[in-house]
């Protein structure tokens, strides 16, 4: 058959939805001739990323596909060049410039435009709109000399506009909204006051219940007037007050619209014509327009479904959303706003932290109906398909915004648990059991995999975290070995690392990339690396310093400004006058400023570069050590005052901890470790919330490991209880070796063991019963790591070759870096402020 | 392929090869700026670029770790402090930020390293 003697369909409008018409037909049959006329002068683009282009994108990143896209797959495409009339009788269509042309079919797209309300002067010079990149580069330029700008409307929309304001540099930006709260449609008043303390504090201005009665200026707008008398001074004025659908040509040709516009349509999306479709934002469906780009590319899936013979329907949308509104996450799913009788609701509010979750569930508890979620949106999928899905609650439902606390609950678990037919790509209309499917027949093993098989993720993108849960479930489920690498240029794990190095005997960086890996490596690889071999053989760390994060080039820690802090070993704590007076004094000489550390030390920050030696060499000449606050090792063991002297203490803590801080020093590991030991059940050395923690009984010690402080809290877990000194050490070897020689990089203890299958139980079979029968090898190689144990700093310090690599300039060693600042705060220094 | 050379260049020499760690940089100071040099030994190759890091404003990418990046082995170095990566062929953040780093010429010779300051 020839082009011409194929059924016409002519598609109004080249916007996000009229595209996407064209593609899913073409997916379904060639067996059309398709014509499309757009007003724009560009072709189609993503409207929903708009805001993007002040981010950088150009026009052509934000296209929904070239124009060769359109020339490849024989549509004739008419830009610029607006249908203007539509002949229902001669089925035909009349452009603007001229062009007649039949149609067997006829789909409007034509979308909408943006509502300008009717307020006196809203014709002024600096009132625009934000809609079209036309609109987004005349905001653009007018933003380039304007000091304060107000966006009228506080929807999702105006808040991004809000936003485009922000990143152009407009100095004051005003969000004025009619409605007593912002996002009115989709958010509550709590959530409303979380989202606006969070966007006041990006510095924005909100205005709330503010009713624009008029824009002032002569000719060019200079503020504001509202109905309560009260007046804003602005240069310029972005309306975002809702949408209009683009219904004038419908509506000449005849054809039904609404009271309030929007071409009304049945379910099949037929208008008054049956040989007339319309679809998206133009489309009224059962009194509702829907202002979402996802039900509009369903619209035009059902269309596509009804040109080719297909029975689907369009049945209503669920407008449930999630965004990220200048960095605030903002989402709302399901009925947000359902309350007493009809349902109850579970509310979590965290003003510290700016997180508001509200969700509702049915009177009976069993099912979710909606809700809300400010600042932390990580639950939405799973909440958006509990709702769609009408999963049964579990029995504590506030688990679902507050997480599982205390439970072996797993994260991920979750998704396998839905019903294939649950949509988790809805701007694509995805299925759980499509992603599934295209990973077991396809084998489909990533998101950028399923993106090209099915277009999951494409959309919003707001499904693709979902959607990599369910590809990497669907793979484990199938037994498949889901590989974790360390980066691009080594293709193992960071144990797997460990043995091949052991096996092989590599010793060096450049050894290990030239037998195991590719490229020139990186800032991921080198330090995992450099890890590795100092867990295998530790060996002198500043031998191969280029390959480590720099608080381990300059065995000191990096602090703001680019100056150094000096950390010396004070076991457990434990310090003599004297030694005291030396630190005293060093700081004093060398200008440093001076603190008590949260692990019963002293730090001294403020150092130059070039005079790191020079104050370790007087540190080490009074008895001092590396204190190794700087490495991924073992940083301090915090101790009660213990028997010795507390009249409650039942053994002697500190010598313990003192024993334990020596034997454990400076051994690296995937993270840093911290240890305790407390005297008495008091436990005021807070062991509990160590890597490893020990408390003293009546019968001996308890040993607790995998607890830390830090962003998540975890109290350490019991492993050995009533143990003596002797077992106490011997299964801190074992543990500590098998968690150096198992854990990803940068792993702290906690999450290793919150990721090893079996938990407590697997790892107590491991160290106390030997069942893997490794234990004796453990031992081996931790004394191997304590016999290696040098003071790097006394080598530094006694190395002439190696104390040069400490000055700031190569070229001019004894001069300091001139850029550093510093100011005085409570009679000690402090670094100026970046 | 051989480059035109579009501007004449001072070369300042800096220091020997050997006061440059292997893989490594360290900071010279070129007629009063900041610029950090780069013996990229596993590729034969040296860079030098501004050690001013664009992000926070400090004076350190001299003691970052270097590597590459990529299927073309982009060399880069990544700042100490937050870990942006800058190419050290073009000066571009490879993170998406919109900053850049100057780049300098550098040449070795005799077992001395030069760097190229624009004659003005």
């Amino acid at each position: 058959m020839t082009q011409q003697s194929l059924p016409t369909v002519v598609v109004i409008g080249n916007g996000m939805v009229g595209y996407k018409f064209c593609e899913k037909l073409l997916a379904k049959s060639t067996a059309f001739n398709l014509v499309v006329f757009g007003e724009e002068p560009r072709v189609a683009y993503d409207r929903v990323h708009l805001s993007e282009y002040f981010g950088g994108k150009t026009a052509d990143d934000l296209l929904m596909a070239p124009q060769q896209w359109y020339h490849d797959n024989h549509i004739t495409l008419h830009l610029g060049d607006p249908v203007q009339e539509i002949d229902r009788a001669s089925q035909t269509v009349h452009s603007r410039r001229g062009l007649v042309q039949p149609y067997d079919y006829l789909v409007l797209a034509t979308g909408s435009s943006a509502f300008v309300p009717d307020i006196p002067g809203v014709e002024k010079e600096g009132v625009m709109v934000y809609r079209t990149i036309e609109d987004l580069e005349e905001i653009k330029a007018y933003a380039a000399t304007a000091k304060s700008g107000a966006v009228l409307g506080g929807g999702l929309l105006g808040l991004e506009a809000a936003k485009a304001l922000l990143d152009l540099g407009v100095a004051e930006t005003h969000v004025v909204e009619f409605a007593p709260r912002l996002m009115p449609r989709q958010i509550d008043t709590a959530g409303s006051a979380m989202l606006q303390h969070k966007l006041e504090a990006l510095g924005l201005q909100i205005h709330l219940s503010k009713a624009t009665s008029s824009i002032g200026g002569d000719g060019k707008i200079d503020s504001l007037h509202f109905g309560d008398g009260s007046i804003l001074e602005v240069d310029m004025l972005v309306i975002s007050a809702g949408i209009r659908p683009r219904d004038e040509l419908a509506k000449l040709a005849g054809l039904e619209v609404g009271m309030r516009g929007g071409i009304v349509v049945n379910n099949d999306m037929q208008t008054s014509d049956p040989q007339i479709f319309a679809i998206g934002e133009c489309a009224l469906h059962s009194g509702m327009i829907y202002g979402l780009v996802a039900p509009g590319y369903d619209m035009a899936e059902v269309v596509v479904s009804q040109l080719t013979q297909g029975a689907r329907a369009f049945t209503g949308y669920d407008m449930s959303s999630k965004l990220k509104l200048i960095g605030v996450d903002v989402a709302s799913f399901g009925d947000p706003f359902i309350a007493e009788p009809h349902s109850r609701s579970i509310v979590f509010e965290d003003a510290h932290s700016g997180v508001y979750k509200r969700i509702n569930i049915s009177p009976d508890g069993k099912y979710l109906l909606g809700g809300v979620l400010i600042g932390d949106a990580e639950a939405y999928n799973m909440l958006l398909q509990t709702v769609n899905n009408k999963i049964v609650l579990p029995p504590h439902p506030e688990d679902l915004i507050l997480g599982a606390r205390g439970g072996e609950a797993s994260e991920g678990a979750g998704v396998m648990n839905l019903p294939d037919e649950a949509l988790i790509c809805s701007c694509e209309a995805v299925t759980k059991g499509d992603i599934c499917s295209a990973v077991n027949e396809l084998g489909v093993t990533s998101v950028d995999g399923m993106k090209k098989c099915n277009k999951a993720g494409t959309g919003c993108s707001g499904c693709v975290p979902m959607v990599k849960d369910l590809i990497n479930s669907t793979l484990k489920a199938n037994g498949a070995y889901i590989k974790n690498v360390i980066c691009e240029h080594f293709d193992y794990s960071r144990q797997e690392l460990f043995d091949l190095f052991r096996i092989n005997d590599i010793r060096t960086y450049d050894a290990a990339l030239d037998h195991f890996g590719k490229g020139d490596g990186c800032e991921v690889c080198k330090p995992a690396v450099g890890s590795v071999l100092a867990g295998l053989w530790n060996e002198l760390i500043v031998k191969q310093s280029t390959i480590q994060d720099t608080n381990d080039r300059y065995l000191a820690n990096i602090q703001k400004g680019g100056s150094y802090s000096v950390v010396p070993r004070i076991a457990a704590g434990e310090i003599t006058p004297e030694k005291l007076i030396v630190i005293g004094e060093v700081a004093q000489k060398y200008g440093l400023y001076t603190k008590i550390t949260g692990g019963q030390r002293i730090d001294m920050f403020g150092a130059h570069l070039s005079d790191l030696p020079d104050i370790w060499e007087e540190l080490i000449n009074a008895g001092f050590e590396s204190g190794h606050a700087y490495g991924k090792s073992l940083r301090t063991v915090k101790s009660c005052v213990g028997s010795t002297w507390c009249r409650f203490g039942l053994h002697d803590s500190v010598t313990f901890a003192i024993d334990i801080e020596n034997r454990y020093k400076g051994i690296r590991s995937p993270h840093k470790l911290k240890s305790g030991v407390s005297g008495c059940v008091r436990e005021c050395a807070e062991a509990q919330a160590k890597d490893f923690g020990i408390i003293a009984t009546e019968k001996g010690w308890n040993l607790y490991v995998c607890g830390n402080g830090g962003a998540k809290p975890q109290h350490a877990q019991l492993l050995a209880s009533d143990i003596d000194t002797e077992t106490c050490i011997k299964y801190l070897d074992r543990f500590l070796m098998f968690y150096i020689k198992t854990a990803d990089p940068l792993m702290r203890t906690a999450t290793w063991l919150n990721k090893m299958d079996g938990g407590m139980s697997y790892l107590r079979n491991v160290i106390i019963n030997d069942s893997l029968g490794i234990c004796a090898n453990l031992e081996a190689e931790m004394q191997l790591l304590i016999n290696n144990y040098h003071c790097e700093w006394k080598e530094v310090v006694e190395n002439p070759e190696l104390r040069k690599q400490f000055s700031h300039f190569v070229n001019a060693p004894k001069e300091k870096d001139p850029n550093m600042k510093f100011e005085l705060m409570r009679g000690q220094k402090a670094v100026v402020e970046w | 392929m051989e480059l035109d050379v579009l501007v004449a260049v001072d070369w300042v020499a800096v220091c020997k090869t050997t006061d440059v760690p292997r893989d490594g940089g360290v900071c010279a100071l070129v007629n009063g700026e900041q610029v950090a040099i780069f013996n990229f030994t596993r590729r034969g190759e040296w860079y030098a670029t501004q050690n001013l890091c664009p992000h926070k404003q400090q004076m350190v990418l001299s003691r970052g770790m270097i590597g590459s990046t990529g299927d073309t082995c982009e060399p880069k170095v990544a700042c100490p402090f937050h870990k942006r990566t800058f190419s050290l062929i073009t000066g571009e953040c490879l993170n998406g930020d919109e900053c850049q780093i100057k780049t300098y010429p550098v040449k070795v010779e005799g077992g001395e390293v030069y760097v190229g300051v624009i004659n003005t």
